[in-house]
């Protein structure tokens, strides 16, 4: 199982050091949040470090909008069709179920 | 009266993504439509106590999951793989940008992802272990927040975060093995 480091996401040049520079982070970390980033689940402190990152450092980018292009690709592949006998079998349910107790 | 005409005016158009979670949890079609129902008819009786102006989705997958839990998954006796292995971060961009010339920009991955087909997606998902499953379901699928998915399926925050991203990185290395095995994307790949 070869380490693959493809495009270099891992060891950026617009960087260096970037770990000992106040306010920024380095590759490892941004991906290390990339989750926690697209979620939107960051402190507005952390996500203003990674935004900053991102600023300077284009393979993150890549990965980072690789990313978000498959939240979106499995989002958009995960539809199916709603049977119609579906929508009849709740809508009856529901009928019966008010006449039982309805009055 | 009103809360009947209430309920169904507010809960029947959440009837597609609910019908579709359903699929994922149950893996099939008969199962999907019953737990639907089910649901619905929860729903229903328990609508009194539900606040107006609170989230009536994340109520609506509180009572799916709840549901599928207690009934659906407990039917089905045989033992289920409950963990994922630990999966690289950015698996599926770095074996595809493994098989790509260099310097060609990045759109040649995300190509890649538009070849993937519902099938594979919908498969891949549904090759997760359950906690996983409905974690990155909720997540990715249904837009939920981290605080959202804790509050319907009962799991305190911090292990919601957790089983999200290693369930992510464990959908992408299924994805990228139907990739391979239908030949559209890691030609020279063979998912490890």
């Amino acid at each position: 199982m070869g380490e693959q480091k493809a495009k270099g996401v891992d060891a950026n040049p617009a960087m260096p050091g970037g770990a000992h520079i106040s306010g920024f982070v380095n590759c490892e970390e941004t991906v290390e949040r990339l989750y926690f980033y697209l979620d939107g689940e960051l402190t507005e402190e952390r996500r203003v470090e990674i935004t900053r990152h991102l600023d300077l450092c284009g393979p993150c980018v890549d990965a980072f909008g690789f990313e978000a292009e498959l939240r979106k690709v499995i989002a958009n592949r995960c539809k199916d069709h709603v049977p119609e006998s579906l929508l009849d079998r709740v809508a009856h349910a529901l009928r019966d179920e008010h006449a039982k107790h309805g009055h | 009266m009103a809360d009947q005409a209430e309920f169904t005016d507010l809960a029947m158009e959440y009837m597609p993504p609910l019908y579709s979670a359903a699929l994922r949890m149950t893996r099939n079609p008969a199962d999907a439509e019953d737990l639907v129902q089910e649901t619905y008819l929860k729903a229903y009786r328990a609508f009194g106590g539900f606040e107006a102006g609170t989230n009536l989705k994340a109520w609506l997958y509180r009572i799916l999951t709840n549901t599928y839990i207690n009934s659906y998954r407990a039917k089905k006796r045989r033992p289920e793989i409950s963990d994922v292995e630990d999966v690289e971060d950015l698996f599926l961009y770095r074996h595809l940008s493994a098989d790509q010339p260099s310097g060609l920009g990045r759109s040649a991955e995300e190509e890649a992802l538009e070849r993937i087909t519902d099938t594979e997606v919908k498969d891949a998902i549904e090759s997760l272990p359950e906690t996983f499953r409905l974690a990155v379901l909720l997540a990715d699928v249904e837009g939920f927040s981290y605080k959202e998915i804790a509050e319907i399926t009962d799991v305190p925050i911090g292990t919601v975060m957790s089983r999200i991203h290693r369930g992510r990185k464990a959908l992408q290395k299924a994805l990228f093995e139907f990739g391979s095995a239908r030949g559209l994307v890691g030609a020279s790949g063979d998912g490890k």
